[in-house]
């Protein structure tokens, strides 16, 4: 049937069972409760003075008794970096570990040596908030039976809290740690800074594994993972490829287009009335999103405007601009830099935050709720609004949700800034692969070739206007896109489900489809 | 004024998206010797077939001096862009040359002589010497600009971040550009990484008299309108300048006072650039 924003999604999906469809972006939260219930942290007890301390990984694993069928979980702050979560997944496999449930909050390249253990049942199910890299190529043809589910981070803090994501085991990767396991990512040689995604794991998985390269003297402070939360510590040699995990300060973008965009953007955040002192700001960590910062920086000065806080993923940017007194205060959920790492030991102003205390929109107030702007990206958008961030032009998985939901519900003004086409392939389009973040959630479109204001925001189309914006029709953009690059051969899919997106609310928004091969 | 290499499709296309007052789109320097047909023959379909948003665009041809000069104008002119700009003019005969093809070339389409115009780029020193009657030679020469790369290696000289070597000839070329009441465009800034050594070259290519200023790289945009926009203040004593004006105007007082200071036709038009630049709409003040 189609949806409430007329995607095709079906109302039962064998292996899966009734889906709980989407109703709308703020509909479930009216209510002022959440229907499911939330689960109790796991009961644990630890004998005065027992010791945590492993010899390896293996040991670790071993005892806590893994079984088929079971939910393993990892964080992503090591990136590309990572060497835990195939190291963990590959001594499960042999110990002949089956019909493993993977929990991490996102997958990247360096996790491609998964993909045989997909194939061979060793995975069979996975939950994450992105996948990138040969595992989304794979899913999208239909390596497994199960569709993997994409949430976003305030959702998968929701699942683990309600219990949907059950985790039986969370390995956690730290870059200093003491021997009862308080742990944190924010000094060593692997530092990676927040530990954000990493603190729901520690207090609802029934075992808990803190794996390190950087032993401490007790205590390891500061605590992000804390000890009476922990089960198993291990010392490794390393943790991962630190030139992976972060590098040094990250660089505004020298692209001509990026930076156009980034101005317009940072244009229409002047003129759409919440540019006021106090205000609150989330960037992406990169491209035309994180330019943007730099416009508004400029403008923050020029006028003597201070804002309050910057949320979100954080980098040496957003860092610098708190260290110049323009915000006061970062609250940091993932740092993308090796710069932010001593910021977050030193500074006060700079806080770690958790991912519920982020973005789980089923408590009492998340920060992304308190948001005044944000600026995210986008792969597609279509006339609606609706905007995809997990599946490319060819219909593969190779993106993430992340909090791209979570802080366009949240935020007063939601702008996404994208070049109105890449290449040959059209961003703004009349149909889109796959909706991640609904269109009534998104406020302003800006491209290289205009401004466009969703239909819901005629107050802000004024204002834009009035500031004498380039602003223009959607549907107007679309046609003058189509004219320059021409339309699209349609991708085909089967009609096997090989992903659901899994709205912030626990509500099934979209399925990705699998990809039709040349053979099929 | 943003150069477009004439044989950089993506770039072609993208012109008009950054802001720029003006478009150049090259068929000279930019272009090597075995792609000169290919440029030719894109930059004659884009200016057909992309929307330029309202940007003014010139062509750079060759000089007819080349083997490409000559073809590049016969396929360049018909289509009328804004205004064709020819690179190292020497003297008043080149132009005069220049002008009898184009207008050859306008009359076989059934086009008119004053809908296009010429900016004569000066290069050389020979063309510094000449350049007030080469301003001055024809109505359809609305701007004059400088090409300081080729300047300085015909004067064998070293190009500096300073312009110090080719300072006499921005000067005598602003001074050649007003003295005929046309526009003068600086030469380019070429470390587009040194946003802060573009800016100073830019506020002094202002204070010299240079209407508008050249670009390589579509980042350099931003800081030449920065540069070249009136502040708030200036803005906002041109409009109560004007305003004053109208007043007194329709009093039948001609020349008046604003804070103890005289206002005349100087000043007048002085606040009336200010706010064409603030594209301010004087009738509506």
């Amino acid at each position: 049937m189609k949806n409430i924003i007329g995607r095709e999604v079906p109302e039962y999906i064998e292996g899966v069972g009734k889906i709980d469809m989407f109703v709308g972006a703020w509909e479930k939260l009216k209510k002022g409760w959440m229907d499911e219930v939330t689960i109790s942290p796991p009961n644990k007890a630890k004998m005065p003075h027992q010791s945590k301390s492993c010899s390896d990984l293996e040991e670790a694993i071993k005892k806590t008794s893994p079984k088929d069928g079971m939910t393993v979980s990892f964080h992503h702050h090591l990136r590309n970096g990572d060497n835990i979560l195939v190291q963990s997944i590959d001594i499960l496999a042999k110990m002949g570990i089956k019909n493993i449930t993977l929990a991490s909050s996102s997958l990247n390249e360096v996790h491609n040596p998964l993909l045989k253990y997909l194939k061979d049942g060793t995975i069979t199910k996975i939950w994450s908030s992105g996948i990138r890299g040969e595992i989304g190529k794979a899913i999208s043809e239909g390596v497994l039976d199960l569709p993997v589910t994409i949430h976003s981070h305030g959702g998968r803090a929701r699942a683990i809290h309600t219990g949907k994501i059950d985790l039986d085991l969370a390995i956690i990767a730290a870059s200093a740690a003491d021997e009862e396991g308080n742990a944190t990512g924010s000094h060593g040689k692997s530092a990676f800074g927040s530990m954000g995604y990493a603190g729901i794991d520690s207090r609802y998985a029934k075992q808990v594994i803190i794996v390190t390269d950087n032993m401490v003297e007790y205590p390891c402070v500061p605590i992000s993972i804390k000890q009476n939360f922990v089960d198993y510590v291990v010392e490794v040699e390393s943790i991962g490829d630190a030139s992976k995990i972060a590098t040094g300060s990250t660089r505004i973008t020298k692209s001509p287009m990026d930076l156009r965009i980034a101005r317009l953007a940072a244009e229409v955040i002047e003129h759409s009335g919440f540019f006021e002192p106090g205000f609150s700001f989330q960037v992406g960590a990169g491209g035309a999103s994180l330019a943007v910062a730099k416009y508004i920086r400029e403008k923050m000065k020029k006028t003597e405007i201070k804002g309050s806080f910057i949320l979100g993923g954080v980098t040496s940017y957003g860092v610098d601009m708190l260290n110049e007194g323009l915000f006061n205060a970062i609250f940091d959920v993932q740092s993308f830099d090796a710069a932010v790492c001593s910021s977050i030991m030193n500074n006060s102003k700079h806080i770690e935050i958790p991912a519920s205390l982020y973005a789980n929109p089923f408590n009492c107030g998340c920060m992304t709720n308190k948001l005044d702007v944000v600026v995210l990206g986008a792969l597609e958008i279509d006339l609606d609004f609706n905007v995809n961030v997990i599946t490319g032009s060819d219909g593969t998985v190779r993106g993430a949700s992340g909090g791209h939901s979570d802080t366009a519900s949240g935020a007063n003004l939601t702008v996404v800034v994208c070049p109105s086409f890449r290449g040959r392939l059209p961003i703004v389009k009349k149909s889109i692969h796959t909706v991640v973040t609904p269109g009534e959630t998104i406020d302003v479109l800006v491209t290289e070739r205009g401004i466009c204001v969703n239909p819901k925001r005629p107050e802000l189309e004024e204002q834009l206007t009035k500031a004498g914006l380039n602003v223009r029709k959607i549907e107007d953009l679309q046609e003058e896109v189509e004219g320059i690059v021409g339309k699209e051969k349609e991708v085909e899919y089967t009609d096997k489900i090989v992903g659901l997106i899994e709205y912030r609310d626990g509500t099934i928004i979209d399925v990705i489809r699998q990809v039709k091969r040349n053979e099929q | 004024m943003l150069y477009i290499p004439g044989n950089n499709p993506a770039m072609l296309q993208q012109g008009g998206i950054y802001g720029a007052d003006s478009l150049l789109l090259d068929l000279e320097d930019a272009v090597a010797l075995n792609q000169k047909d290919s440029a030719r023959i894109l930059v004659r379909n884009m200016l057909k077939s992309i929307d330029f948003y309202g940007t003014e665009v010139c062509v750079r041809v060759n000089h007819l001096d080349t083997p490409f000069g000559l073809e590049d104008l016969e396929e360049i002119v018909p289509l009328q862009p804004d205004a064709i700009r020819y690179p190292k003019t020497e003297t008043v005969e080149e132009l005069e040359r220049l002008i009898q093809i184009i207008e050859a070339i306008e009359d076989k389409h059934n086009l008119p002589h004053n809908k296009m115009t010429i900016h004569a780029m000066i290069e050389t020193a020979l063309g510094v010497q000449n350049v007030f009657r080469i301003a001055k030679y024809s109505k359809r020469v609305d701007a004059i600009t400088i090409g300081g790369q080729d300047l300085t290696a015909d004067m064998n000289i070293k190009s500096t971040k300073d312009g110090s070597g080719i300072d006499l000839a921005r000067k005598m070329i602003v001074m050649a550009a007003k003295a005929n009441k046309i526009d003068a465009i600086d030469t380019v800034f070429v470390d587009v990484n040194d946003e802060e050594g573009l800016r100073k070259d830019t506020e002094y290519a202002k204070q010299i008299g240079f209407t508008g200023k050249a670009v390589i790289n579509p980042r350099q945009i931003d800081v030449i309108h920065d540069v070249y926009m009136p502040t708030d203040d200036e803005i906002r004593k041109a409009y109560r300048i004007m305003k004053e004006f109208k007043k007194n105007k329709e009093a039948g007082i001609g020349v008046f006072a604003i804070d103890g200071k005289m206002i005349d036709a100087p000043v007048m038009a002085r606040a009336a650039h200010v706010l064409e630049l603030a594209r301010i709409d004087i009738d509506s003040i």
